[in-house]
């Protein structure tokens, strides 16, 4: 006898579209940590950040009925955090204060909290991740931590396949640069 | 090697180049993963590449299990969000079909396996049942005015309506114990109410109302009902 199987995502939708309170605590369960981390990385504010995710997951309730199952449950999730992110980030007129932050930390190879990392490539990296734009934050996430195929980061950005490729590739660049910066030489580019 | 990590610098980045990445995610068809390690075997400054993406992997997902999780006011917020929403109703053009398979996935997960056998036993119940009303409606009278002056017009297409009534199941019952106690009292699922209540109907023959009570309440005593009562 085969071990029982949980309810997929999509039955889950399914189910929620039919009212089933049980299935959004489930699909909830499954996914808000994601959700919000991703969330997270694009507004930066904690508060705005869990705001996000009941605005997303109630917007799934509503809209449960005309998910198509073109895409995974988990690519429609984070589709819908980064429209209701940006949709925060422009009622906060924050884009020019994230883009600052951005260049601020470009110019941190003097700082000696900076200096400090160049023994530990990994903080550096994870510093430098921290100071990259918000374009390209949400593409690297969503390639190394969410694991989107190329298509499926098209489809949640809404750009072609090829710009997501060469978004990536920049991202990585602009990332060695900020790494370089920071006095830490990877032997890439 | 120096050469080439300057002219990557000032080229475009290739083909295989561009797709590293999600090489290193295990997301790249099977195809394109070859080309990829076909390509990294043989340029070393590939390979090196290759390696600062690992790298890049592994630190973005630190940096993201860093950010830790939501608070649990986040949650109560959505489901207060939901009490707020207006009662979703079934659509009107849903067909019983439909709203059966409907109620039948609202149950366990164990029960959704079943939806395939479901679907088979309503068919074959519906033969029968289509099957009974043709036998049955053989025996009823129609006739019209025009052919007889001396007896009364009468319209009588079989009997009385058959005996039903409004059942919800338990949120644990089984599709095989439904299908086991509709069974046992020669019913049929007509239709679903609101709330999650069944129509159901006990063959097809009138019932006194004595009759109906007593079989809605030893319905009711059934340990998968949790509601049931005499309906038209």
């Amino acid at each position: 006898m085969s071990a029982p199987q949980a309810a997929s995502d999509e039955v889950l939708i399914a189910r929620i579209a039919r009212g089933d309170r049980l299935a959004m605590q489930v699909l909830y369960g499954r996914h808000h940590v994601r959700v919000f981390r991703f969330g997270l990385r694009l507004v930066r504010d904690e508060q705005v950040a869990e705001d996000l995710i009941s605005e997303v997951f109630l917007d799934v309730w509503r809209q449960a009925g005309k998910f198509e199952g073109r895409s995974a449950v988990s690519t429609w999730l984070l589709a819908i955090t980064r429209f209701k992110a940006l949709s925060a980030l422009r009622r906060r007129k924050d884009l020019e204060l994230e883009d600052e932050a951005a260049l601020a930390i470009e110019d941190t190879s003097d700082d000696p909290e900076v200096a400090a990392t160049k023994k530990d490539t990994g903080e550096a990296l994870r510093k430098c991740l921290g100071g990259l734009s918000p374009e390209h934050r949400e593409i690297v996430d969503l390639v190394y931590y969410h694991e989107k195929s190329v298509e499926e980061v098209a489809e949640i950005v809404g750009i072609p396949e090829n710009t997501v490729k060469t978004r990536l590739f920049y991202a990585r660049k602009k990332l060695a640069e900020l790494l370089k910066a920071a006095g830490v030489e990877r032997g890439w580019p | 090697m120096m050469a080439l990590s300057r002219k990557m610098l000032e080229e475009e980045p290739s083909e295989l180049e561009l797709l590293l990445p999600w090489h290193a995610t295990g997301r790249l068809s099977a195809h394109d993963a070859r080309r990829v390690e076909e390509a990294l075997a043989s340029d070393p400054a590939l390979a090196r590449q290759y390696d600062a993406i690992r790298e890049e992997y592994a630190e973005t997902i630190a940096l993201n299990e860093s950010l830790g999780a939501p608070s649990g006011l986040a949650m109560q917020k959505l489901f207060a969000g939901i009490d707020a929403e207006p009662e979703r109703r079934p659509p009107v053009t849903a067909g019983l079909a439909a709203r059966v398979s409907g109620f039948f996935s609202n149950l366990s997960s164990r029960t959704l396996a079943w939806s395939a056998t479901l679907g088979a036993i309503v068919l074959v119940a519906q033969a029968a049942v289509i099957g009974i009303i043709l036998t049955k409606s053989q025996s009823g009278t129609f006739q019209t005015a025009s052919l007889s002056m001396n007896e009364p017009v009468t319209r009588d297409l079989g009997r009385a309506a058959p005996a039903r009534a409004l059942v919800r199941f338990s949120p644990d019952a089984r599709v095989a114990d439904i299908t086991a106690l509709l069974d046992k009292y020669q019913a049929s699922i007509i239709g679903n109410a609101r709330g999650g209540m069944f129509r159901l109907q006990f063959g097809d023959q009138a019932m006194s109302k004595d009759d109906l009570t007593s079989l809605v309440n030893k319905l009711a005593s059934e340990k998968i009902v949790s509601l049931a009562v005499p309906a038209q």
